[in-house]
């Protein structure tokens, strides 16, 4: 370390504060971590400035995986919009649909039965289950605890097979649509996903005994990357990384959608706001879902039967068994699909997804495509916290910061 | 107390005008140039503590005008407020958040990358998704959604491969 000065890179302006003699420090570094590294979960490039191992200065590069989804929108136009919402956080499509359908009823007034509100509280809360497994699961891998990495994607395995029984896909579901979802449960899933929700506590436990009390977990996470309320608040983070703090703010609870408000369920708080307290959160938070999947399934033998989509045929198909026999239905399905409108003005509908609150705003001039349709994604707010909480912290902190925030960058770059 | 009655409370209803949403949120339209008093008095006075997003509008089909749309949330009373400003599409430009809520710089920098709208006093303000050096803004809609090419950046990318890949 002591001929520093031979190494071949541009030397960076060093600190005043930093004494020259020291052999660990003297000038900084200029590290492109990203965007194929694997830590950072996605193709995010961070120009971190290096003084030793101390991170100075960071600079987040995001836009690798823009794709337009917002022009896309606006040029497909309502409906054919779905499967587009899937591909923003990947691994929780279903959330994403829900946002997306929440904005287009609140536009158009649209009501949604009971069952079909049923059935997506229970489908997104085993979505944010697999969220937080990848979460756990890649976390954990990037800090070296390679085994939980193994053990959270068995159960999130278990979570696909379950969507797949739902929803027809693994990924990528599309499953939830304007007015309901797309079709009903059957006691066949319900037993099923009895069988993964009756297992899947002690899975936590197992989790937890492997993590929550050993002594490098905590060591790498404890303390690291802390957050103040007021920071947090400032920097315009929520979920898990604003509960983390203490702030018992959760859109579920205070601003209810889906009929979450009759759910008995808690809102899990930390206390100092660092990496360790939103992975305490985080394992919480699954516990509390498995809850709320428990009260949704049983909620499911009193509306066995009833809709589950709305009847409103502005917005829906007709079933499919009369428009192979009527012209009239047929010509329906034609009009539904290639121009579904809604009426004028602008809508925001937040949902709690597994990041914070995802919320499509969008702006409708009456025709069948948006006028414009912005996506609030809680990732893109992640990401821009992490100079706040990495600088002044050592470059091996980063892993646990990037990993604790919990972004996924299809939906940070939409 | 909603949110209409607190703003009253604080600085009458000169200034404003509450517009419907149509999703009940309450929304409020004002000048670009009131935009910073507005904003404080929502931060320090009504206890908006966080800002959802920033963005814009673009109503050029009808008329030249954008609209940039901010949304703030309170935790203390758990609402939501909407702020609307209308500027001119030719040269869209606002005064800056950032130094009231942090949070706001990406949304500002996102806006002025995908609608060329102008925060004043966000220094320096930078593209964030697309690459430095773009020539357009790709949300207006006057960009096609198969984009334009070849443009700058293309061509030099092209002229750097038939090089060998020498600048």
């Amino acid at each position: 370390m002591t001929d520093a000065q031979t190494y071949e890179y541009t030397p960076g302006v060093p600190p005043d504060d930093i004494d020259h003699d020291d052999p660990l420090h003297g000038e900084m570094l200029e590290l492109h971590m990203g965007p194929q590294h694997p830590a950072t979960h996605g193709v995010l490039r961070l120009g971190i400035q290096l003084d030793g191992e101390t991170i100075r200065g960071c600079k987040p590069d995001v836009g690798y995986l823009h794709r337009g989804k917002e022009k896309s929108c606006e040029s497909l136009g309502w409906r054919k919009f779905f499967p587009h919402t899937d591909r923003l956080d990947y691994v929780q499509p279903l959330l994403n649909n829900c946002a997306y359908a929440m904005s287009l009823e609140k536009l158009g007034d649209i009501e949604v039965p009971e069952r079909g509100q049923t059935i997506r509280i229970l489908i997104m809360e085993l979505s944010r289950i697999a969220a937080h497994l990848i979460y756990l699961g890649t976390t954990a891998i990037d800090l070296g605890a390679v085994t939980m990495f193994f053990f959270t994607f068995t159960e999130r395995e278990k979570i696909y097979t379950l969507l797949d029984a739902y929803t027809g896909h693994r990924m990528n579901n599309t499953y939830i649509r304007v007015g309901g979802v797309y079709a009903d449960v059957d006691a066949s899933m319900i037993a099923m996903t009895r069988e993964f929700l009756a297992q899947f506590p002690s899975k936590i436990d197992e989790f937890e005994a492997l993590l929550t009390g050993n002594r490098i977990w905590y060591d790498r996470n404890h303390g690291v990357g802390a957050l103040t309320p007021e920071q947090a608040l400032a920097w315009s983070l929520s979920g898990p990384n604003l509960r983390g703090c203490g702030v018992d703010w959760d859109v579920r609870k205070n601003n209810p959608y889906c009929g979450y408000e009759s759910y008995d369920f808690e809102v899990p708080v930390g206390t100092k706001g660092d990496c360790y307290d939103r992975y305490l959160v985080r394992i919480e938070e699954m516990r509390q879902s498995v809850r709320l999947c428990e009260q949704a399934i049983d909620r499911m033998r009193d509306t066995k039967g009833s809709d589950f989509l709305t009847r409103d045929r502005r917005y829906v198909l007709p079933p499919k068994d009369k428009v192979n026999d009527s012209m009239e239905e047929l010509i329906h399905q034609f009009k539904v699909v290639t121009d579904m409108s809604l009426p004028k003005g602008e809508a925001y509908a937040p949902v709690e997804s597994s990041k914070g609150e995802l919320g499509f705003f969008v702006a409708s001039d009456g025709t069948s495509a948006p006028l414009r349709c912005h996506i609030r994604a809680p990732g893109l707010m992640n990401v821009q916290a992490i100079p706040l909480l990495a600088e002044g912290r050592l470059l091996s902190d980063m892993m646990a910061i990037i990993g604790s925030l919990d972004f996924v960058m299809g939906e940070v770059d939409r | 107390m909603g949110v209409l009655e607190r703003i009253a409370a604080v600085r009458g209803t000169e200034g404003y005008t509450a517009v419907d949403a149509r999703d009940g949120t309450p929304c409020v339209r004002i000048e670009a140039s009131a935009l910073p008093a507005f904003a404080l008095m929502l931060r320090d006075e009504c206890g908006f503590e966080t800002n959802t997003f920033v963005t814009a509008i673009d109503r050029t089909e009808k008329r030249p005008v954008f609209d940039i749309c901010y949304q703030f949330l309170s935790l203390q009373h758990a609402d939501r407020v909407r702020v609307l400003i209308e500027v001119d599409a030719a040269d869209p430009r606002v005064p800056t958040i950032k130094d009231l809520w942090i949070g706001a710089s990406y949304s500002e920098r996102e806006c002025f990358d995908m609608f060329g709208v102008a925060f004043e006093g966000h220094d320096p303000l930078e593209r964030l998704l697309m690459p430095e050096g773009y020539e357009h803004h790709p949300l207006r809609k006057e960009f096609p959604h198969h984009g334009i090419e070849p443009d700058r950046l293309y061509r030099e990318w092209e002229r750097t491969r038939s090089a060998g890949g020498k600048a």
